[in-house]
Formats: structure tokens, C-alpha cells, sequence
């Protein structure tokens, strides 16, 4: 039968070999994390960028490389999601980019802020995460076979419109969904409504988007494609 | 109670019980958002509110180890304890960070890091708070008569939990590192040293209440923070998968933490075998029922849901959702905060000379709140993998899954209604308990 001696050996054997392991493994760590994380890319204006993350406790909704509440989306990988442009206008006013939805805080950050956090959310794109977030593998394909208009979505399409509208299924479910809605309307109409919506509408909740001239041409003609 | 300075744990507990209620009433602020109603974000927003919840957990916590401990080490080295006066000086300035802290959360100052939310003026406090505390616990031991198996036990992981807050404040710009240095505390935290902790109260109550001998108890104690060791410190890679650190923790975190099971299935073995093995039918069967009641939830909460979500292969999909929340709701009501009711059940009769343990209300408060946890377990797990489904495999946008899973915030809302009442009815009876008398029972008594 074990004896209490014994015992206590096993205990404090066991803990000093792990201990070890894994202050040696820690060490190693260390040592490799800078490649991983790119770290040379690591401006002041990133760490600025994080002390602001830090200090408004984004972390206390958001999560980041899949840590944090569990309140508002992941960010590790927005930047590419979403890109700049609606990250700077989700930024400037949270609740108008997502009028009636779950609330953001508004922070009243500064344009220099604001690239700071940018810059922040790009890096941390660009971490090394083993393979997270995992690519959704149950994802629904398409059967019926696509236009050509389909095919050809513009980018900034693919990531700021889908976070409100949805086609075929896809995308947020914020505004209405955009199947058939070249049906409805002209290529001019969307042009002005993509300049200012509440022109068009006033009652309309869809925000003022920052979007260049030929970016709303773009997205207009693909819009009045959509039959 | 023995010694006279013993009931100063009364006053730990009952800062715990107070900062328990707090706790609840901002976990119902977050249930309610996560169902659509935020009318308070304006002024608790979400983060504030959750930022809240995990901190008084913590700190309801370490007041109840506390209290644990300012009543365990006197009666195990047999002597009073040394500066009393200084005790409460400890309990106060404690009892002050915390408010200071839990205030400031909401005008926005903190440091954003998740469970290490408190701002870093106030972690240099926090230090010199628990430094004065382990002089006072480590000063009885060393000055008592005897140095108990439990009672090291009970010093080491109360020592080592102050020192591995320390890693947590080391500087670094890299998210990465940041990130790795705030698991070292709070992995190594309730995954390692704090079992340390939870054994000795654990095994300090089994040989109050079965009578078994404390040589065997004490042998086990051993055999199972050993397993806790063995499995729990390299286990921390299990928070080291997918932040961008090398890609060996994937195998060593996932082997090492599909262990972790073992300690906690160790633990419920354990207790359950000491408490039939004793012969002696002890009185006050409460605290009996909650220390092995605690035993047998924290291996359902940390070991059997920790297990579900470990393994990289599932992990690399659950990470950062509710399934977490699910986990980790189980966990620390299993592991410790049963634990502090265990405690409070067997220490309250003997501090207060009364004794309303078998009252209705007391079966009551067990029952129910072990029912309500488990039906909020279930709320969560149920919201969490319909989120890992929809949102993690199929690809659907992020909002639009949380309103798909909305209803089941009220089913967590209902459970933790029932919960509640099961919580308060235990604070209830810890009010009619009254203050603790000054009179101290002959020591042959051994009760």
C-alpha cells in the first residue's frame, strides 16, 4: 500500500518536473513568438492601438485571437473581413452603422485614434494563429448556377454591404435583403441613394457609407445587375 | 471554536456572501442584454457589466480562502493567531481595492485584460494586501506547535497563488505575450494552485466531519494535487493554441488537459470514499453534503465540460464562443464556490454556537441552487453550440445567430432565477447564524 512518504514524493517530483518543462518550454516560447507574430511590425502606432484596446476594455465584448466576452464579434481577422473603410465608420458612430442592433459604445475617438486602432486590428491579422479561426466547413453552397453579375461582386461589396444585407441567403440580416432588387430600381437611383440614403428616404436608418465615387459606380452597376 | 482569533473568518465570509450577491445582479444585467434588453447600456454597458461579474467572483473568492484560512491555521498549528488587530487591517484595505476597482469599471479605468481587469495602480495594493496576509497565516504556522500536512498544503497554494499574480504585471507590447502572461496567472491560478487550496479545505473537512484518520486523508490530499500538478501545469496550453504562439502547445496543451479530469475525478473519489469510510456521524451533515457535493460538481464543471472543449480539433471551433461560458459557469460553482459554502456550512455552528444545519431552508439552498446552476449550464451549452453551428461551421453572420439564439438566454435567465433563490436562502441562514461569540470551546471536544 502507497504510504503518505510516498505520497508526498510523487507530489512534489511530479510538480518539479512539470514545473520545469514548462518554464523551459516558456523560454522557447518566447524565443519564437516575435517571428510568428511578426512582431518587427509592431509601430508605436500598433501599441498605441493597444493601450486604446486595453484601456476601453474592447475585450469586455469583443473577442481577440478567440479571447474575451462573448458579446460582439471576433476581430482577429476584420481587418481583411471588413476592411478600413468600415472599420474608421463603425469607429466614428457605432449605433449608426447598425441602427436598432445590439449597442456599441460610442467613444468619440480622434482620426489619429482611430488610425491607431487600425493599425492595431492590422497587425493582429497578420498573427500566425495555428489555424484559428477555422474556415466554416458546413458553409451552404449554391446549387443553381450564378450570373455573371454574381460573379463579379465587387470588394468592397463582399465587405461592407454583406454586414447588413444578405443575397441568396448570405450576409447580415440588418437592412433588406438585395435579391432581385435591380428589378426595383435604376443604376442612377442607386447611385444617389449609395451618396446619401436619407436624401432619397428620409425616414431610412441605413447610414451615410464613406465610399469614393467609383466605388459607388461600381457597387450601382452591380446593384442594377441584380434581377 | 477553539481559539478566539478564529472568528475573524466571520468576517471574511461575510464580505464573501455580500460580494456574492453583487455578482448576481450583474450576471442577470448581462442575461438580460444577451436577450435583447440593454436598457441600462447607457449607463452599465455590457463590458462594465461582465468586467464586474468576473472580478467579484474572484474577489468573493479570495475572501472566502481567506476566511478559510484565518479559521483553518489557527486550530491546525494549535495557537491564536499572531496580530489579529492586523487581520482586519487586511480584511479593510481588501474590502477597499475591490470597491475602488468594481467603481472605477465603470468610469471607463481599467486595464482590459480579460479576468485582470484591475487597473495596475491597484494590483501593486493587491499585492501588498495578500504579502500582509501570508505573513499573518505563514507567521501562526511557524510560530504554532505543529506543521499538519493540510495546513502546508493550504499555505503553499495560498503562497503560490500571490506569487504567480506577479507574471500577470510584466510588460510587453505584443498581444501575444500579453495574453501568454495573463494565463500564467489565471490558468495557473484555478487549474493549479487554487486546487492546492481547494485539497486542503477539502481535506480539512473530511477530517472534521468523517473522523477518518488524518494520516490517510492526508496521504490522498497528496495523490491528488500531485495528479492536479502532473496534468494541470503543462495543461496551460490548452490557452496557448490559437494566439500565436508555436504550434507544439497544440499537442502538449491537448494531452496534458485531457488529463486534468483524473485530479478532479480523483477529488470526488476521494471525498465520496472518506465519507463512508468514517464511523462517526457527524452532526452537522450540511457541510458534509456540500463538500461532497463540491467534490462531485467541479468533476462534472472543470473536469468532464473542460474535457469537451480541450482538444484542439474541437477547440479550434468553440474558442472564444458560449461554449466557454458553459464550462466555466459549472466550474467555479463546482470547484469553489461550493467550496466556500462547504466551509461557511461547517465553520458557521462553531463560531456562532448555534446550530441550523438541518434546517428546511438549509436543504433548500443546496438543492436548489445546485439545480439552477445546472439548468444555467444547460442554457449555455445549448446557446453555445448552436452558435459554434451556425456561426463557426456553417458561416452565418455573427448578429444574426445571436438573435437565433436569444430564447436560450431566457431559459439561462429562468435557471438563474432558481439559482438565486437557492443563493439567498443560503445568505439567509448565514444572517440568522448572527455574529460570531467570543467564547472559545475546551479543545477536548473536538468538534
Amino acid at each position: 500500500m502507497l504510504s503518505k512518504s510516498a505520497a508526498k514524493k510523487f507530489f512534489l517530483i511530479g510538480t518539479v518536473l512539470c514545473s520545469g518543462c514548462f518554464v523551459v518550454l516558456t523560454i522557447d516560447t518566447i524565443q519564437r513568438v516575435p517571428h510568428q507574430t511578426r512582431s518587427e511590425n509592431i509601430t508605436p502606432e500598433v501599441i498605441h492601438g493597444k493601450d486604446l484596446w486595453d484601456h476601453n476594455n474592447c475585450m469586455g465584448c469583443h473577442t481577440i485571437m478567440g479571447e474575451g466576452a462573448y458579446y460582439a464579434p471576433e476581430l482577429t481577422k476584420v481587418y481583411t473581413r471588413r476592411g478600413e473603410p468600415f472599420i474608421r465608420a463603425m469607429l466614428k458612430d457605432p449605433q449608426a452603422m447598425f441602427p436598432g442592433q445590439r449597442k456599441m459604445q460610442k467613444y468619440n475617438f480622434t482620426e489619429e485614434e482611430i488610425d491607431a486602432l487600425v493599425a492595431f486590428l492590422k497587425w493582429i491579422g497578420e498573427v500566425d494563429l495555428n489555424g484559428f479561426p477555422a474556415k466554416p466547413d458546413l458553409a451552404p453552397v449554391n446549387p443553381e448556377p450564378v450570373s455573371a453579375a454574381e460573379l463579379a461582386h465587387p470588394a468592397i461589396y463582399d465587405q461592407v454591404c454583406v454586414a447588413c444585407h444578405s443575397l441568396k441567403g448570405k450576409g447580415g440580416a440588418v437592412g433588406p435583403a438585395l435579391d432581385g432588387v435591380g428589378n426595383r430600381f435604376e443604376q442612377n437611383y442607386f447611385v444617389s441613394w449609395l451618396k446619401d440614403p436619407v436624401a432619397v428616404k428620409a425616414d431610412s436608418k441605413m447610414p451615410k457609407l464613406p465610399l469614393t465615387d467609383e466605388q459607388i459606380l461600381e457597387l450601382a452597376n452591380f446593384l442594377s445587375q441584380l434581377k | 471554536m477553539k481559539f478566539k482569533t478564529q472568528k475573524i473568518a466571520y468576517y471574511f465570509f461575510a464580505v464573501s456572501m455580500l460580494l456574492l450577491s453583487l455578482q448576481i445582479v450583474y450576471g442577470f444585467i448581462m442575461g438580460f442584454a444577451h436577450m435583447g434588453f440593454d436598457n441600462l447600456h447607457d449607463y452599465i454597458p455590457f463590458h462594465a457589466a461582465r468586467a464586474t461579474h468576473t472580478n467579484l467572483l474572484v474577489m468573493w473568492l479570495l475572501s472566502g480562502f481567506m476566511g478559510a484560512a484565518y479559521y483553518i491555521t489557527p486550530e491546525e498549528s494549535g495557537r491564536e493567531l499572531i496580530f489579529p488587530k492586523l487581520a482586519y487591517v487586511q480584511l479593510g484595505a481588501f474590502v477597499a481595492v475591490g470597491v475602488t476597482a468594481v467603481i472605477g469599471f465603470h468610469f471607463n479605468w481599467w486595464e482590459g485584460r480579460k479576468f485582470l481587469e484591475i487597473p495596475r495602480p491597484l494590483d501593486y495594493l493587491v499585492v501588498i494586501d495578500v504579502l500582509l496576509f501570508i505573513f499573518l497565516i505563514g507567521g501562526t504556522i511557524w510560530k504554532g506547535r505543529r506543521y499538519s500536512t493540510t495546513n502546508m498544503v493550504l499555505f503553499f497554494g495560498l503562497l503560490s497563488a500571490a506569487l504567480l499574480y506577479l507574471p500577470g504585471m510584466i510588460p510587453t507590447v505584443n498581444q501575444t505575450m500579453d495574453s501568454y502572461w495573463r494565463w500564467w496567472v489565471v490558468h495557473l491560478w484555478v487549474e493549479g494552485v487554487w486546487e492546492l487550496i481547494m485539497g486542503a479545505i477539502l481535506s480539512f473537512l473530511l477530517i472534521k466531519l468523517t473522523g477518518v484518520d488524518r494520516e490517510i486523508i492526508e496521504k490522498w490530499l497528496y495523490v491528488i494535487v500531485g495528479f492536479t500538478f502532473l496534468s494541470g501545469i503543462l495543461g496551460t496550453g490548452h490557452h496557448y493554441y490559437f494566439i500565436g504562439t508555436p504550434k507544439y502547445w497544440l499537442m502538449i496543451g491537448g494531452l496534458f488537459s485531457a488529463l486534468e479530469p483524473v485530479a478532479f475525478l480523483g477529488m470526488a473519489i476521494y471525498a465520496i470514499t472518506m465519507a463512508k469510510k468514517g464511523g462517526r456521524q457527524h452532526p452537522n451533515r450540511l457541510a458534509l453534503t456540500w463538500t461532497i457535493g463540491c467534490s462531485v460538481m467541479s468533476f462534472v464543471g472543470a473536469g468532464f465540460l473542460g474535457f469537451a472543449h480541450t482538444l484542439p480539433q474541437v477547440n479550434v471551433y468553440t474558442h472564444g464562443t458560449l461554449v466557454t461560458a458553459m464550462h466555466g459557469h459549472l466550474a467555479f460553482w463546482g470547484a469553489y464556490a461550493m467550496l466556500i459554502f462547504a466551509i461557511i456550512a461547517y465553520a458557521m455552528p462553531n463560531l456562532t454556537g448555534r446550530k441550523l444545519y438541518d434546517s428546511g431552508w438549509s436543504t433548500f439552498a443546496f438543492w436548489t441552487s445546485n439545480i439552477g446552476m445546472t439548468a444555467m449550464t444547460v442554457a449555455f451549452g445549448i446557446a453555445g453550440v448552436a452558435q459554434v453551428y451556425l456561426e463557426r461551421k456553417m458561416g452565418l453572420d455573427f448578429l444574426l445567430v445571436q438573435k437565433e439564439i436569444e430564447v436560450h438566454f431566457l431559459g439561462l435567465v429562468m435557471a438563474a432565477v432558481l439559482f438565486s433563490a437557492g443563493i439567498f436562502a443560503f445568505i439567509w441562514i448565514f444572517i440568522k447564524y448572527g455574529l460570531p461569540k467570543g467564547k472559545v470551546e475546551n479543545a477536548s471536544t473536538n468538534s
